[in-house]
């Protein structure tokens, strides 16, 4: 017990230090990877609490491809550029005062679940399904996730596929007068196509390629 | 209290004991890389050092260890420090949950599958970190190259470790081999074999999909600016990758430390042998394809993996969930 403490605070205590050095640390890239330090910590405190399928997941949909994909966009810019000018700027600090807004909501709404939480119990209990410990993690949600949620699953899915359908058509673009290499058209030439013999007449030469 | 010391010096001794052998291993099978290569080329190879050279690799590991690391001036240092170290140790913990046996294993956890797939993709960290913090133009081209690389065949492997599950019905390795007692899943699932075996190849970043490190093209990729150890080090991770994934792909098809058949002469053969004869029948396969396989192109790599790839393995994942429907085998508990 007191090891699972232990780590429960290291986890919590890197997972909250990570999450503010995203904001402070001046090298953007920095930044993307105390991110990724978080999505870590924060899955290893899945796992503590036995959840291992939302923390295997978190692991390989956060860590391994979304964060991935940040990091890609944010390596493109300029290495030596790359200084965080949130809190050297006086001139154009707007933003400060609208995220301190949305923080303090943020805090707010978090005092009223746990407040509800603690103090009237029945009310979250009510609509959360019993877990039994008896099957493991990835059996129970399965069965909730296809039986009693199979709507919104499909339909955050379909979600999914209209963002990503959207994003395509958003930065499609058809461009004309492009070669292409289609290797079924390269492997099934014939001979015959391949090669013109020509009769070159007297000091007249050939047409080359119209 | 020496209750909680004895279970840590139990733990380290086990965690030592699959550590050493793994290491070592990595290095024979460099010097087993190159004599594969080498034989196919009609060359000796390394053949000086030791019996058969057997010991080439315990002597380039020698000179490493006494080159000077540098360092570029211009480099983020912290990052490029700590590029080669997440390589390796992600490589090697990663074995926490390979079962050698039915009783051998570190970590019989729930989900080993999703663990391994997890921290193999987090395996393109380590070459990401080393390419951006180099700053330089060719093992930063290096890094794109392999972080698209990865993640692109990483979706085809989860459809096709998808496709395997459904017939095991557990995420846990262990049951994963036992439910191959009777029929090893290469027999009815050999396409799938196939494109894991080419997609192994490709998230290894080996040849013909070493596009990352293309020589001819990018001097050395993500590793032009390493030196010394830690050069060593991304060599070592990458080797460690390689049996990783050829241990995965022996636990997922090739029935993993099970006999062929269970009766007398292979039967009195320890279960761990088994493992480490299909992980060496795999590697083999992969530096015979090093050896006689030219490289890629980088856009056909890409077609590769999602135009064919993709697609072919969610069909054959829609065509194993109707065959299992339809005869009504899929496994329940």
């Amino acid at each position: 017990m007191i090891a699972h403490s232990i780590f429960f605070f290291a986890f919590a205590f890197i997972a909250i230090i990570s999450a503010i050095m995203v904001t402070v640390s001046k090298n953007t890239v920095h930044s993307v990877f105390f991110l990724i330090l978080d999505f870590i910590s924060i899955s290893c405190l899945f796992i503590m609490m036995g959840a291992e399928f939302l923390g295997m997941i978190m692991l390989i949909v956060y860590v391994g491809a979304v964060a991935v994909l940040f990091l890609f966009v944010v390596m493109m810019l300029n290495v030596a550029k790359q200084s965080n000018e949130w809190f050297k700027s006086s001139s154009r600090s707007s933003h400060i005062p609208i995220g301190l807004l949305v923080s303090i909501i943020i805090f707010f709404e978090l005092i009223i679940v746990i407040g509800g939480w603690k103090y009237k119990p029945e009310l979250v209990n009510n609509s959360i399904n019993s877990v039994s410990s008896e099957i493991t993690n990835t059996h129970s949600i399965g069965y909730v996730l296809y039986t009693d949620y199979i709507h919104l699953f499909q339909l955050s899915g379909m979600i999914l596929l209209v963002a990503m359908i959207g994003a395509i058509v958003l930065t499609f673009r058809k461009r004309s007068g492009i070669k292409r290499q289609s290797y079924f058209k390269q492997i099934s030439r014939e001979r015959s196509e391949g090669i013109e013999l020509v009769d070159v007449k007297k000091n007249k030469g050939v047409d080359i390629d119209v | 209290m020496i209750e909680i010391f004895y279970t840590i010096f139990q733990e380290t001794y086990k965690i030592l004991f699959l550590l050493l052998p793994l290491l070592t291993a990595v290095a024979m099978i460099v010097w087993l890389d190159r004599r594969v290569w080498a034989f196919v080329q009609k060359r000796r190879g390394p053949n000086v050092v030791g019996p058969f050279g057997l010991l080439q690799s315990l002597a380039d590991a020698l000179k490493y260890i006494f080159k000077e690391v540098i360092i570029p001036a211009s480099s983020n240092k912290v990052i490029f420090i700590l590029a080669p170290i997440i390589t390796m140790t992600l490589a090697m913990i990663a074995w926490a949950v390979i079962p050698f046996s039915e009783s051998f294993v570190l970590a019989n956890i729930n989900v080993g599958i999703l663990y391994i797939f997890a921290v193999s993709s987090l395996g393109v960290y380590g070459i990401i970190m080393g390419g951006w913090a180099s700053n330089s133009k060719y093992p930063f081209l290096g890094a794109i190259r392999s972080a698209a690389q990865m993640v692109s065949y990483e979706v085809s492997i989860g459809v096709i470790i998808i496709n395997v599950l459904l017939c095991v019905g557990s995420l846990n390795l262990t049951d994963i081999v036992l439910a191959q007692k009777n029929l090893w899943f290469i027999i009815p699932l050999f396409p799938m074999f196939v494109i894991f075996f080419i997609s192994a190849l490709a998230e290894t970043n080996r040849p013909p999909f070493d596009l990352p490190e293309a020589e001819a093209e990018l001097v050395a990729g993500y590793q032009t600016e390493y030196s010394g150890m830690m050069y060593a080090m991304f060599w070592l991770g990458e080797y460690a990758n390689i049996l990783l994934m050829c241990a995965l792909g022996s636990i997922l098809f090739l029935g993993g430390w099970l006999a062929p058949i269970d009766l007398y002469p292979f039967s009195i053969i320890p279960s761990p042998i088994w493992l480490i004869i299909k992980i060496l029948f795999l590697f083999i396969l992969f530096s015979l394809v090093k050896a006689i396989v030219p490289r890629y192109r980088y856009d056909q790599l890409m077609k590769l993996g999602w135009k064919i790839f993709l697609p072919l393995s969610l069909i054959w994942l829609i065509l194993t969930s109707g065959f299992l429907l339809y005869f009504d085998l899929l496994p329940t508990n």
